[in-house]
């Protein structure tokens, strides 16, 4: 982990108001793992003080890139970052995904910058799977065909029907399921997206005796460790539960580890 | 103390987290996160909320306890050369006594920080801060039970600090340390619902530095005891406020958030200052504002 001073390359509009930011950190992106993210200090953004976490979607030599939306008051103001621009990044954070189990099947499954976000996972795995995209329309979905080169099979739903199947992702999911051989290796999921896809996806993997890790999405203060806003409840040896960081503790946890129904209540 | 600057009770961890992005030898002081006799979960989210100049935050005081902080944390700040100090609270005067003699004897704490002050703790801490009578009877308590220095930390909302600040050291503490954060709360418009799980919070941040001065001035104004002057301090300029105004060290709070090494630009900037003045201590500036 450092705090590095890095110089915008490049920024791009993809699709839909994602955008592309290449940054020059010469001394983060050589060390990133996938699922790990850096909390950026958006400059020129007067109303609010602290940094914006995320994800590392390409992290190749001193460059690494970031997929992001605008959304609020932070990542709008990052749309005018033009290569040269200054920025002070911390990172890597969070402990990342952790590699595939021997004899596991590999799945993944993303919304929004999480197709993204799993794309350094996609790329180190050893075993290449199937790759569940879901979004509102066309435009949400993302990276296709940088998945498909890796070799995954990427199979996508959207809910107005403008990509793939019409419909929620989890829809897709089960049709393969159905369709799977019963004898087949079992299956480990990754997954980063939207809190009820995570939630979705850990129902069947508790179901299906699927092993699933997800990455959580919650606000972040110091992104370190030290302020303990980014908190959630997972379970605890006694029994009972314990408040972990996801700064720190994750983001990537097993999903039996969370205690969703305290989630949904909270 | 190498430098008159400290980090702040709840905004550095107990250390670890820092230490890789902050060389914490060079920390005038690190106070810990508040730390109370038992075990305690904290608040439930969302705990923080950005608004305008600040954080307000209702974290609720999670923490290890003194046993388990004395175990998992104290091994590791023992190996590096900064003094520690450590923020303690409690739900009785009781606690807080306990909490004080227990750390009397823990080998590598240099002081004690009272926290009378949060305002994010429901069974009466807060009262504490403000209830005269109380903040007595726990500056009190604590002084007899040890060894260590001992330095309350004072609530902003209170109608006249001077009062809290001569009662500190009436009652024997070291110093007094202001300000904690300041009693706040926000509303989401469009659910009509409050921001934070807890309704109410503290606000922290730029915003409460300037009420921060004038706290400090007046406290200082009225105590022979040392002050550390809190609040919103980002850069150098806004902790020479401080020592101007009467306060002989500073604590950097929601700042490190943002740039987690502001303490220790705050400490060079204090430095180059007393070199362009042809100063040769903090000292020399300690209470200095001209009226
Ligand atoms: C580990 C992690 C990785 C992430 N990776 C990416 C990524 O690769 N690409 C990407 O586009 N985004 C990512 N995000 C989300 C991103 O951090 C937020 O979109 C960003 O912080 C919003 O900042 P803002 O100033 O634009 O919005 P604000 O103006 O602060 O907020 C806009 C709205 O979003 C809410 N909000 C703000 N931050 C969050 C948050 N973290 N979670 C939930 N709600 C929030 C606010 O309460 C508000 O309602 C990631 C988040 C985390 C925790
Ligand atoms: C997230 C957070 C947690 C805090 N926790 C404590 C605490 O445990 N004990 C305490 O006395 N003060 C606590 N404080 C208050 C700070 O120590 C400090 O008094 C306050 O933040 C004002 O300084 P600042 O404006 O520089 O942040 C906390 C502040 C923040 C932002
Ligand atoms: S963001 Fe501060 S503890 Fe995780």
């Amino acid at each position: 982990m450092q705090c590095e001073t890095v110089k915008v390359v490049h920024q791009d509009e993809v699709q839909g108001g994602y955008r592309l930011l290449w940054l020059d950190a010469p001394g983060i992106a050589p060390h990133v793992r996938p699922g790990q993210f850096v909390h950026v200090l958006v400059p020129h953004m007067e109303e609010a003080l602290l940094r914006r976490p995320f994800s590392v979607y390409k992290a190749d030599g001193p460059v690494l890139q970031i997929l992001y939306k605008g959304v609020g008051k932070g990542t709008r103001t990052m749309t005018y970052l033009r290569p040269g621009d200054q920025l002070s990044l911390i990172g890597p954070l969070g402990n990342g995904y952790p590699g595939l189990s021997t004899g596991r099947y590999p799945i993944l499954v993303a919304g929004g910058y999480g197709m993204a976000a799993l794309y350094l996972l996609a790329r180190a795995l050893p075993v290449q799977g199937v790759a569940f995209f879901g979004g509102q329309s066309a435009s949400d979905i993302l990276c296709v065909d940088e998945f498909e080169a890796l070799g995954w099979e990427v199979r996508i739903s959207t809910e107005d029907g403008t990509r793939g199947e019409r419909g929620i992702i989890t829809g897709v999911i089960d049709a393969w399921w159905t369709a799977r051989d019963a004898d087949a290796e079992p299956v480990e999921a990754y997954a980063c997206g939207p809190n009820g896809m995570l939630h979705a996806v850990a129902r069947r993997a508790m179901e299906r005796d699927w092993r699933a890790w997800v990455s959580v999405d919650r606000n972040m203060g110091c992104g370190v460790g030290a302020c303990l806003t980014c908190v959630l409840k997972v379970r605890s040896e006694e029994g009972g539960w314990a408040w972990k960081r996801s700064c720190k503790e994750g983001p990537v946890f097993e999903c039996r580890e969370i205690c969703w129904e305290m989630e949904e209540a909270g | 103390m190498k430098t008159p600057v400290m980090v702040a009770s709840g905004t550095f961890g107990y250390g670890p987290e820092y230490a890789e992005l902050v060389d914490l030898n060079k920390l005038g002081a690190i106070v810990v996160k508040g730390i109370a006799l038992h075990p305690t979960k904290g608040n439930e989210t969302p705990r923080t909320v950005e608004v305008a100049s600040g954080l307000i935050n209702a974290i609720g005081l999670p923490n290890p306890g003194v046993d388990g902080f004395v175990e998992q944390y104290m091994p590791f700040l023992r190996q590096y050369d900064v003094p520690v100090i450590v923020n303690i609270w409690g739900k009785t005067v009781e606690e807080y006594v306990e909490v004080a003699r227990r750390f009397d004897h823990v080998d590598g704490v240099h002081a004690l920080e009272v926290n009378v002050s949060c305002p994010n703790i429901k069974e009466g801490s807060a009262l504490f801060g403000t209830d005269l009578d109380m903040f007595r009877r726990v500056v009190d308590g604590v002084r007899g039970a040890t060894q260590l220095t001992v330095i309350p930390k004072l609530a902003p909302n209170v109608s006249d600090i001077k009062v809290f600040a001569r009662a500190a050291e009436d009652a024997g503490a070291d110093g007094i340390s202001l300000i904690n954060s300041v009693p706040a709360m926000a509303v989401d418009v469009k659910t009509r619902k409050p921001r934070l799980a807890n309704v109410t919070g503290g606000l922290t941040g730029p915003g409460i530095h300037s009420v921060a001065v004038r706290l400090v001035w007046e406290a200082a104004g009225v105590v022979n005891i040392p002050v550390v002057g809190i609040g919103g301090i980002t850069k150098a300029e806004d902790a020479l406020e401080f020592l101007m105004v009467g306060a002989s060290a500073v604590a950097v709070g929601t700042a490190s958030f943002t740039h987690p090494a502001t303490a220790l630009e705050v400490t060079d900037g204090i430095a180059e200052y007393l070199d362009r003045h042809g100063l040769s201590s903090v000292g020399e500036l300690v209470g200095t504002v001209l009226l």
